[in-house]
């Protein structure tokens, strides 16, 4: 354990500054305007090589993780202790319709809030923010490479958690469930790796961001609770006929584009020191 | 704002008040149902209109210093908010008494209204903790506008999201001044503007209050080690535990 932090450190700052340098020497006369213009804090600048950045920073991310793996199988252990927990909280071995959503999506953001606690921590401490300020690259490029590894988390999460759940405590068998299921899973990850990515780089930088990251997180949340919980009720209640409701994927899609559009308005002003 | 534009405004504030109040007590009519408890619609509504207003404005606020970053908007916002709060407790409580008077339940889950404020304040009751726990006042204002930013879009989207939960909407007068007799619409509409003096005078209050102490700070140190006047400016936070650290 204690000899993992060195190459850990070279990993972060090395493959985050690598490609950035890299990248100018190909589209010199593009590439060049981010640094050189006028910098106007509320447009986001667009540098050609986002999505390569975006890849690059995305792959240091999955790599960190399966090297170190200290978010994932931490929330999924996570979430099937809750489960455990709600069985003996509600004195119940099976659970259907609204309480199966509430219980589903209460552990699912629990389990998020402890990812999203540990998102930054890694660039803050191992100098990784610094090695990212130094590149030459469109600052939400991380924005958009920590929600999209964030996403992946969640989804991984999810494949563990769900099936749990469905052994552990869901009434109706989750085959019938399936084709509407995933979809609001998707939107609510959607916006849960949007809002948590802005609260994570929020928090990270203060002294007291474990308590801080899960209280700005959860109120934000909340219309995603409310629009993925209904959106799943019918789908775990037993006997249901038809899908998730379409209000409440809509309600969903429009708030994860809105936080979205805000996250990565506001996101770069955050990495200016 | 200079001492004389702000008495102008606490007398206006005062004079607004009072004429409210009267109209209250006085000119509007009692409502059939609920009597003199629908009284408090005149304190309660108001006070919920000016805090998200206030909220809003806050991160426009925060729009602000993030263009120009100058101290004063980061200011500014920060009063807006740290008032707005204020303002939101006091939307709570009243509401939670008329909820008591008119249902017998202290908290009512199916108003939209104040399940919306409930969540918005707890969210708005992390801006101070979020504020003080950076040190560094330059990015202290820079976080605070980001957050403010966020909250304050925040408002809108989630007053929708919880009324569309809610299987019915607000049972009452609320919301809309058309449906009101003309009466109860003046005194609504009397209130609502007192309220939102009350707001105005209580945050330049507040401005002028922190300007004061930057001032007699510079001044202070000045004297003590004779430093140049243009120095005042390194504390820019609105953080009251700042000055104590870094002074």
């Amino acid at each position: 354990m204690s000899a993992r932090p060195v190459p850990l450190r070279r990993t972060t700052a090395g493959s985050s500054a690598a490609p950035a340098e890299s990248a100018p020497a190909g589209t010199t006369p593009a590439e060049s305007t981010p640094g050189t213009s006028a910098p106007d804090p509320l447009r986001a600048r667009a540098a050609p090589s986002l999505v390569r950045t975006v890849a690059a920073l995305l792959r240091k991310e999955l790599l960190v993780e399966l090297r170190t793996l200290e978010s994932v199988p931490g929330m999924s252990l996570f979430a099937v202790t809750v489960f455990v927990v709600f069985h003996f909280a509600l004195n119940k071995n099976a659970v259907n319709g609204d309480e199966a959503a509430g219980i589903l999506w209460v552990t699912l953001l629990l389990a998020a809030v402890l990812g999203i606690n540990r998102l930054f921590v890694a660039d803050a401490e191992e100098g990784g923010f610094d090695g990212f300020l130094l590149a030459p690259v469109d600052r939400s490029a991380l924005l958009l490479a920590k929600a999209l590894a964030l996403l992946i988390y969640l989804v991984v999460l999810e494949l563990v958690a769900v099936p749990a759940f469905a052994l552990l405590l869901l009434e109706p068998s989750l085959g019938p469930a399936l084709p509407g299921l995933p979809v609001v899973l998707l939107l609510g990850d959607l916006g849960v790796a949007a809002i948590g990515t802005l609260v994570a780089a929020l928090a990270v930088r203060t002294r007291a961001r474990d308590l801080l990251g899960p209280l700005l997180a959860l109120p934000l949340l909340v219309p995603i609770v409310i629009g993925a919980a209904r959106a799943s009720a019918p789908l775990l209640t037993l006997g249901h006929t038809h899908g998730p409701p379409l209000r409440w994927l809509a309600t969903l899609a429009v708030y994860d584009l809105i936080f979205g559009l805000i996250a990565y308005a506001v996101f770069d002003f955050l990495l200016e020191d | 704002m200079p001492a004389k534009s702000l008495r102008t405004l606490s007398i206006a504030t005062v004079a607004v008040m009072a004429l409210a109040l009267a109209l209250v007590f006085f000119y509007a009519p009692l409502e059939a149902e609920q009597g003199f408890l629908q009284k408090i619609f005149y304190v309660h509504v108001p006070l919920a209109i000016v805090a998200l207003c206030g909220f809003v404005v806050g991160g426009l606020f925060a729009i602000q210093y993030l263009r120009t970053r100058d101290p004063r908007w980061d200011l500014r916002s920060y009063v807006t908010i740290h008032m707005s709060l204020i303002f939101a407790v006091g939307t709570l409580i009243s509401g939670s008494i008329w909820a008591k008077g008119s249902w017998g339940h202290w908290w009512v889950w199916s108003e939209p209204t104040l399940v919306s404020f409930l969540i918005v304040f707890l969210l708005y009751a992390t801006y101070q903790p979020l504020r003080f726990a950076i040190e560094d006042p330059e990015r202290q204002a820079r976080y605070a506008a980001v957050f403010a930013i966020t909250a304050g879009a925040f408002v809108p989207m989630n007053f929708i999201a919880v009324r569309l939960s809610t299987a019915y909407l607000h049972p009452r007068v609320l919301g809309s001044t058309s449906n009101l007799p003309p009466q109860m619409a003046l005194t609504f509409l009397v209130s609502l503007v007192a309220i939102a003096l009350l707001f105005a005078t209580l945050c330049s209050y507040e401005l002028l209050a922190k300007r004061t102490r930057w001032q007699l700070r510079a001044l202070r140190r000045r004297l003590a080690d004779e430093y140049p006047l243009s120095a005042p400016r390194r504390g820019r936070s609105a953080a009251p535990a700042h000055y104590e650290v870094s002074a």
